[in-house]
């Protein structure tokens, strides 16, 4: 919520919630669906052309910004104690190192299960 | 819960907590945790994902094929859409106004069942083509034929070979020899097996969703959640964003393949 529109410099709605939760302004929580349609859009349009190996990082590069507008505004994480960003984030790191460190070993291994696979085709 | 601190206006403060300020943080805190038990869990199948696509690229190309691309984009917008009624709920709740609150809680209700009825489209039309992972033997175990000594499900359940290679051919594909048909199928089958995993998994979810905001509506229409205790509306609606989250993740890596 910017200063402007709340000169009170008091949450909007405070009196409603006891003070407790932010209450979403009704334009931001339209302007960032607009903007979630606007990227899926984007993301559709964009996959019917070729970036090389780059298609899957743009997929998921607007996939991100998407995942970032739900949870900073239609969760709230930028109006919310930081602590509870620390811990989606905290997550979402864990998720991607077990993805990377799987996927680090399991490339390893594939040339033995091609060779074993060309042994049963025959 | 406790009533000990009784207020007419606003949520009943816990003993345990010394006001409510902390009481809801508290609260929103342990719904964050849960969610990220939540990412973690759907992250095993992302693994799945993960390991498949970065050792097999050419299964994915093939597979996303078999997918309608224009559902899977109608279904995101659906659920974005509820993602907004559903931001809208909470507001609704933190300002008490009931009868928006309703509203808001019956159109993200109804969100849900339009994508539930979608995804039901799409999976029927797998099931159709015999597309569905332990189809065949699930049909094969019900049908006539069944032989109790455990032969494998004849031809006739297996995966429909004339509409793949249609498809297919369709796709550019043209001339495949039966030898190469069938790695096909198979590398089919297993592109279903993590299309299903990971769309039933965030289908069983939506359901849940679907169930507990049902919950909120019938306590909404009493207006149990516009006197100031908004808290359950605010960390369903928590759990309902993460569905959609993970939705915007699965959209582009199951359906927008290049």
């Amino acid at each position: 919520m910017n200063e402007t529109t709340n000169p009170t410099n008091e949450k909007p709605g405070a009196h409603a919630t006891g003070g407790v939760a932010h209450v979403a302004d009704p334009r931001v929580l339209l302007a960032v669906f607009a903007a979630l349609i606007g990227l899926t859009a984007l993301t559709v349009g964009v996959s019917y052309f070729d970036f090389g190996g780059l298609n899957i990082f743009v997929a998921l590069g607007v996939a991100t910004v998407k995942a970032g507008l739900v949870a900073l505004y239609f969760m709230h994480l930028r109006y919310d104690n930081l602590f509870n960003s620390v811990v989606f984030l905290t997550g979402v790191a864990f998720l991607g190192l077990f993805l990377g460190i799987t996927l680090l070993d399991t490339v390893e291994y594939q040339p033995g299960i091609e060779t074993f696979q060309e042994s049963q085709l025959k | 819960m406790p009533h000990d601190h009784d207020q007419t206006d606003g949520p009943p403060l816990a003993h345990h907590f010394d006001s409510l300020q902390q009481q809801f943080d508290s609260a929103r805190l342990g719904m964050w945790i849960f969610l990220v038990t939540e990412i973690l869990f759907f992250g095993g199948l992302f693994c799945a994902y993960a390991v498949y696509r970065a050792n097999h690229p050419a299964v994915f190309v093939d597979g996303h094929h078999f997918l309608q691309t224009p559902l899977g984009a109608f279904n995101t917008c659906v659920l974005l859409l509820s993602s907004l009624t559903m931001a809208w709920s909470v507001r609704a709740a933190q300002l008490r106004r009931r009868g928006t609150l309703v509203a808001m809680l019956g159109a993200t209700i109804l969100c849900g069942l339009v994508f539930m009825g979608v995804k039901a489209v799409e999976y029927r039309h797998k099931w159709e083509h015999r597309l569905v992972p332990g189809q065949a033997r699930l049909q094969y175990w019900f049908s006539d034929e069944h032989d109790p000594n455990g032969v494998e499900p004849p031809k006739e359940f297996l995966p429909d070979r004339e509409y793949i290679r249609e498809h297919l051919e369709a796709a550019g594909y043209t001339d495949l020899t039966d030898e190469q048909l069938d790695r096909r199928v198979a590398n089919l089958r297993t592109f279903m097996a993590i299309y299903f995993s990971l769309t039933v998994l965030h289908a069983l979810h939506v359901l849940i969703g679907l169930g507990v905001l049902t919950w909120l509506l019938l306590g909404a229409t009493r207006g149990r959640w516009t006197s100031g205790h908004f808290t359950p509306v605010d960390l369903v609606g928590l759990y309902w964003h993460l569905v959609d989250l993970i939705w915007i993740y699965l959209f582009p890596l199951l359906y927008l393949i290049h």
